[in-house]
């Protein structure tokens, strides 16, 4: 049944009443979403919203249960992204899909029907440098994917869809994976792009990203569209309130406190990373009680190394940590964890959680040890139901119950989770790494406001974070680390983003 | 737009009570399928070799007792391997642990006993540690290699198969060989005070039947394994790891010790079953003591999902599908290796089946 669409010359997709279910959940209800031909048009909403299914639909990656789709006027039916890349729709996935083994010519002609039985691969070559020029997308069309950086991949992923002809492009997250320069770069060649005449849909939890690229913005909330607004009608607060469905505070409110007795001390501490080349060179700092100190900058400096040598999960070539004076070098984390240090992992799947066990099983990870979850070599499981009752309701994790499997969570409840697990501990340090990376609007003011909680019943806070915008609201004081060394102290109140910005390249303070 | 519609993999974020027995069962009626075609080859009718199989193995009070015998070392080894795929090591060095466990209680019963003056109770016993501390220690050698130096245990613990089959053989044919064995390559028996004790009290079996006090002992390893691994901390440590190392590692868990344990249990549980099938069957070491045991195993933990009851059910239903073996070939005219290729097919059937219940079809 092919229904007649009001068309309009202008509209480059029209997507009406798309229905797609999961088992559980209907990630998307009803969905009605419209995209002007040559605009940037922003699909905003919180994780699990469900824009990447409403994508996945478009991209002809899922059937939709319902609805139908007009692209250019065109009624169509996809029934494979080959199907949606011939009218003229591609999409950037949140993960991407290269070759690592592929260069960049190999990965872009991979899986295209037009040379059959021979590769021209000089003919590519010569479109993928005209395509890399026209939008400012610098990559080596002759490296190998593994040798280049994500946002390199993440061109190489644009040109792969340009190349292929598509008139509609949708990036899946793609901030996600960038620095604030790389962002800058993106933008620009969005920008292009659509100056040529190409829609580009950009999908993103991020309102200031929002505000600053897109014309129109269409907000999803719980799979079902809220609205469809002009960029110059909204302010930020008004698309964080549509999206999360209540008032958001951006700023969190932190009580002025006095710093108490010191909890922990760096000095001159020394490591290799996991390539056996120097990754610390020298760290001295100090926490106090009742204060955060926030560790600055770009990734890969030795902030990974710094927070696994104070865990006790890396060796230290040289140097000494102190834990309220004690002297914890050569501690091992199990040692660390008694003396109440909590942890808050980068990578809340792969060291956090244990995805196909229970959310009680995942709770009592680091308190399994002892009473009263332990009971001599044996473990209570009544005990510990009810603690972790306590603990999912204590932290409103949203799950169906405590035998509900990590994996089942998004993104946000699991650092909830995790977050539960650290803090009923009542540390005295939390080392937190990237807390609120890749977390809704929601979840990140949870957890932000738990930190400062923590601070104020007395426990000393490191914050390892890229996001300098929250490294400058949340902490007491700044440190800036580059290539392993500390190149300045900041205290946060005094705090200059252009200051901090050179520390990040590498500038000593003077 | 008209085109063939096609077939796609959707992963499923749950899957339904009922599917994970649908599935399962169904692959075995698959399996069957396919070997009824392989037997219908041979010129047999089908449904009458499989009829003649079940009589065979569950039909008669004969056929439980000879599948329980055969179940024994099946569930002993079938637990011991279940363990440590517990942890994600892929111990299939169970068949070599068990010849190693076979082999150091033969030596406690046919020459501690008799020159200690041992009460048989007490040379049971020993030859029972014996046979816990060979098959573990043999297995903790690749455990060290493993936990200490990342060794790939799958081919350590396969290679150490082959040596101590051969080592062990080496003591049956020259070392330990009975003189008065009209020349068969086996020791001595061991003394009848020390074989396990038949389990004459069971119901419904017929008189003289053959089952020992090995079952007994599989029943109570599979009670302490579901123990250990569920209800206490080092059972939740083991969990952990298995599920995911750097999360244990972030925990502070002991992993390289807990590697070097669990293979050690693991091939405790296999030497036990070399013991049994020693002590409480061929009453002697001799060649042909374990026709593959160990190797079953691997097949009976992973379809039991690594469950220690579920290991002792799948380990009668294999037992069985080894005296149904014996029985077609004696009855039918059919090759005895028609039970192994229905035993290789059932596990890939299984194996395969699993895809549909993490994954469902779906026509587009
Ligand atoms: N392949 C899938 N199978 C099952 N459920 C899914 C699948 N993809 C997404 N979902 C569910 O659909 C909902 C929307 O997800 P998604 O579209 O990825 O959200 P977003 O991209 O906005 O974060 C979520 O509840 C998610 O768990
Ligand atoms: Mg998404």
């Amino acid at each position: 049944m092919t229904a007649s669409s009001p068309h309009q010359p202008d509209i480059a997709v029209e997507m009406r009443n798309i229905v797609k279910r999961f088992p559980g959940v209907v990630a998307n209800d009803h969905v009605t979403f419209i995209a002007k031909s040559g605009e940037i048009h922003a699909l905003l909403g919180e994780n699990g919203a469900g824009k990447s299914t409403l994508m996945n639909v478009l991209s002809g990656l899922y059937a939709p249960d319902e609805g139908e789709i007009w692209i250019y006027g065109r009624h169509v039916v996809f029934r494979s992204p080959s199907d949606a890349i011939a009218a003229g729709v591609g999409m950037v996935h949140q993960h991407f899909r290269l070759v690592p083994t592929l260069t960049v010519v190999e990965n872009v002609i991979l899986g295209l029907d037009e040379p059959r039985f021979h590769l021209n691969l000089t003919q590519a070559r010569a479109k993928i440098l005209e395509l890399s020029q026209q939008y400012g997308l610098k990559v080596d069309p002759d490296a190998y994917i593994w040798q280049l950086s994500v946002g390199e991949q993440q061109r190489v992923e644009i040109i792969k869809a340009l190349y292929r002809g598509a008139r509609i492009l949708i990036l899946d997250e793609p901030t996600a994976v960038l620095t604030p320069q790389e962002t800058v770069v993106l933008f620009k060649t969005l920008r292009s792009m659509a100056q040529e005449g190409h829609t580009i849909i950009f999908i993103s939890h991020k309102l200031d990203e929002v505000m600053s690229i897109a014309d129109r913005v269409t907000v999803l909330r719980q799979g079902k569209v809220v609205a469809t607004v002009n960029i110059e009608e909204v302010t930020k607060e008004k698309l964080a309130e549509m999206m999360v469905g209540r008032p958001v505070i951006f700023r969190i409110e932190k009580p002025r406190l006095q710093p108490g007795q010191e909890v922990l001390r760096v000095e001159d501490v020394h490591a290799r990373n996991d390539k056996g080349l120097p990754a610390l060179r020298g760290i001295s700092f100090v926490v106090r009680s009742h204060e955060i100190v926030g560790i600055a900058g770009v990734s890969g400096n030795g902030q990974t190394e710094l927070a696994e040598v104070l865990y006790g999960l890396r060796p230290v070539e040289k140097g000494h940590i102190y834990l309220y004076g004690k002297d914890i070098t050569q501690a091992s984390t199990r040692e660390i964890i008694r003396e109440g240090v909590a942890h808050i992992p980068e990578d809340r799947h792969k060291e956090g959680s244990l995805a196909d066990m229970s959310l009680s099983e995942n709770l009592i990870l680091k308190h399994y040890r002892r009473p009263p979850v332990a009971q001599g070599p044996l473990i209570r499981w009544a005990y510990v139901r009810e603690f972790a009752r306590k603990l999912i309701q204590r932290f409103q994790i949203m799950a169906p119950g405590i035998h509900t499997k990590a994996r089942l969570l998004s993104g946000g409840n699991l650092q909830k989770l995790i977050l539960a697990r650290e803090l009923s501990s009542e540390p005295g340090l939390i080392i937190a790494m990237h807390p609120t990376q890749g977390l809704d609007v929601g979840a990140t003011e949870a957890v932000r406001k738990q930190l400062i909680a923590e601070r104020g019943k007395g426990a000393g806070v490191l914050l390892i974070s890229e996001d300098l915008d929250e490294v400058m609201q949340l902490s007491d004081r700044i440190l800036v680390i580059y290539e392993g060394e500390i190149m300045g102290e900041v205290p946060a109140d005094r705090a200059d983003r252009n200051q901090i910005g050179l520390m990040m390249a590498g500038q000593r303070q003077s | 737009m008209q085109r063939l519609s096609r077939v796609r993999l959707e992963r499923r974020l749950t899957t339904p009570w009922w599917l994970s027995w649908v599935i399962p069962l169904l692959s075995v009626a698959l399996a069957l399928l396919v070997g009824a075609l392989i037997i219908a080859s041979q010129g047999v009718n089908p449904w009458q070799a499989y009829r003649a199989m079940f009589q065979g193995a569950f039909g008669s009070g004969y056929g439980v007792a000879e599948t329980l015998v055969k179940a024994i070392p099946l569930m002993l080894a079938g637990l011991g391997v279940s363990v440590a795929f517990r942890m994600k090591l892929w111990n299939i060095g169970a068949e070599g642990q068990l010849w190693m466990g076979a082999w150091a209680a033969a030596g406690v019963g046919l020459f501690l006993y008799p020159a200690w003056h041992l009460s048989p109770w007490l040379a049971i016993l020993l030859m029972m540690i014996a046979a816990i501390l060979a098959g573990g220690l043999w297995a903790a050698i690749p455990g060290v290699l493993k936990g200490v130096w990342q060794v790939n245990e799958i081919i350590t613990s396969l290679m150490l198969n082959y040596v101590a089959i051969s080592w062990v053989l080496y003591f049956v044919d020259i070392l330990w060989r009975d003189p008065g064995g009209l020349g068969f390559p086996n020791t001595a028996p061991l003394d009848k005070a020390i074989w396990l004790p038949k389990l004459t009290w069971l119901p419904l079996l017929p008189k003289g039947h053959r089952v020992h006090a090995g079952l007994l002992l599989a029943v109570l390893a599979a009670v302490f394994l579901w123990f250990l691994l569920n209800r206490t901390k080092w059972g939740y440590e083991v969990r952990v790891i298995g599920e995911n190392r750097d999360a244990a590692r972030h925990a502070g868990m002991p992993i390289v010790r807990n590697i070097i344990i669990v293979m050690f249990l693991s091939g405790a549980l296999a030497g036990l079953a070399g013991m049994a099938e020693m002590a409480g069957v061929a009453h002697r070491l001799q060649r042909g003591l374990s026709p593959g045991y160990g190797y079953t195993a691997i097949i009976v933990a992973w379809l039991a999902k690594l469950n220690p009851f579920g290991v002792l059910l799948v380990a009668i239903l294999f037992g069985g599908l080894l005296v149904a073996g014996d029985q077609i070939q004696l009855t039918m005219n059919l090759p005895r290796s028609i039970a192994d290729i229905l035993q290789g097919l059932i596990l890939f059937f299984v194996l395969g089946g699993e895809v549909f219940s993490r994954y469902r079809l779906r026509l587009r």
